[in-house]
């Protein structure tokens, strides 16, 4: 087939529209949601106390954490979808995160504390964190890879890291909901462990699936 | 340049509200510059150049699935020549693993961009072989034949929007074998 062939045919398929990388990513993304409740529901579930915890503002700032990290990630990873973007200007959302976890650590700082600066990073449920986090984050991750690979990212594997950072904000939000452990400390720490394997897993898979 | 480039982003901007015409026109008209960067970038690898056309192709149908994501409020070159970037060094690295010395290739004068002329390309019509022989069939025709969906669909007798289907699932696949090969 020569080239002008080529082009009449791709002309003839114009009438073919396709929907806008978001729409795809978000429909994937709700696919995938019920396997990852399905696993907090089955394994974890709510802390039993949480109607005295959401009293307590470091418990419901570990949401604003890793919902910050959620909207950032698919936000970036939206913009990463375009070929031409690059993370000059937009990387500074992944940095939101990051900036209200250091501001919660400052807060817990200035307050009169019952438990030693280590038991509290250190907690009871580091290993239950690393396991739950990245287990619940692997049907989100998949379902983000696929509706990603709708667009054409220019780097693959950044496209892939952003995507685990968006599946890892989403399962740390469910497993927020299960852990007592509310340091913003406890959270710095396994919480940013359990993300930075899922980004891991996220930049490998992206470079092999997100190539157009 | 400029003047060029504002002309490739209002054929796109129509092409995208759904006029074919626009688009021929403007898939033509990107062509020329997209083989002559192939070529360009082909000779800079000492890669022979008469594979241009397989790059070219590569690029024009990861521009046709990729349109989507083109802002139809941003200048369309830059989106255009990111995709072009890409197909090159996904090409030039799929034949640095093959060993092809010539040492006519460095002594080639490079053409400019008026280079027009449609060598044949291979890898798009191999590939063409491997599909199901419902879509291989409506390809053709419509390549080829230069067919309407309208007579393929009479030709072939199917409907139209069977022909829209399989038309459309035929360059898909055939841009994913190529990704593969």
């Amino acid at each position: 087939m020569d080239t002008d062939q080529l082009i009449r045919t791709l002309a003839a398929d114009n009438f073919n529209r396709a929907r806008p990388v978001g729409f795809v990513l978000m429909l994937a993304l709700l696919a995938a949601a019920p396997v990852s409740l399905l696993m907090f529901f089955a394994e974890l579930g709510v802390r039993p106390d949480v109607m005295t915890a959401i009293r307590n503002p470091f418990f419901d700032l570990k949401f604003a954490v890793t919902l910050a990290l959620a909207v950032s990630a698919i936000a970036v990873s939206l913009h990463l979808s375009r070929p031409e973007a690059s993370m000059r200007g937009f990387g500074w959302w992944l940095l939101v995160p990051a900036g209200i976890l250091v501001a919660c650590i400052g807060g817990e700082m200035m307050m009169p504390q019952r438990a030693p600066m280590m038991t509290r990073l250190v907690g009871s449920n580091s290993k239950a964190c690393m396991m739950a986090i990245p287990a619940m984050s692997l049907p989100l991750l998949a379902g983000a890879l696929i509706g990603l690979r709708h667009g054409a990212p220019a780097r693959p594997a950044v496209a892939g890291a952003v995507a685990g950072l968006l599946s890892a904000g989403l399962a740390a939000t469910l497993y927020a909901s299960h852990c007592t452990d509310d340091s913003p400390l406890f959270v710095a720490t396994w919480y940013t462990i359990a993300t930075a394997l899922v980004t891991a897993i996220g930049a490998l898979a992206g470079s092999k699936l997100l190539r157009f | 340049m400029r003047e060029r480039e504002d002309e490739w982003t209002g054929l796109m901007r129509s092409a995208i509200s759904g006029d074919s015409a626009a688009y021929h026109r403007l898939l033509k008209a990107v062509t020329p510059v997209l083989r002559a960067a192939a070529r360009r970038g082909l000779a800079r690898a000492g890669q022979p150049v008469d594979q241009s056309e397989d790059i070219v192709q590569d690029i024009l149908l990861a521009v046709h699935l990729k349109r989507h994501t083109w802002d139809v409020n941003a200048p369309f070159a830059p989106w255009l020549f990111a995709i072009a970037r890409n197909k090159l060094i996904d090409a030039l690295r799929r034949r640095g693993r093959r060993i092809f010395v010539n040492i006519d290739d460095f002594a080639e004068v490079l053409p400019g961009e008026a280079a027009a002329e449609t060598a044949s390309a291979g890898e798009v019509a191999a590939q063409l072989q491997s599909l199901p022989a419902r879509q291989r069939d409506v390809l053709q025709s419509i390549a080829v034949d230069s067919a309407s969906i309208k007579d393929t669909a009479m030709k072939l007798s199917m409907s139209e929007g069977a022909v829209r289907v399989a038309l459309h699932r035929g360059l898909t696949s055939l841009t994913a074998k190529l990704r593969e090969q």
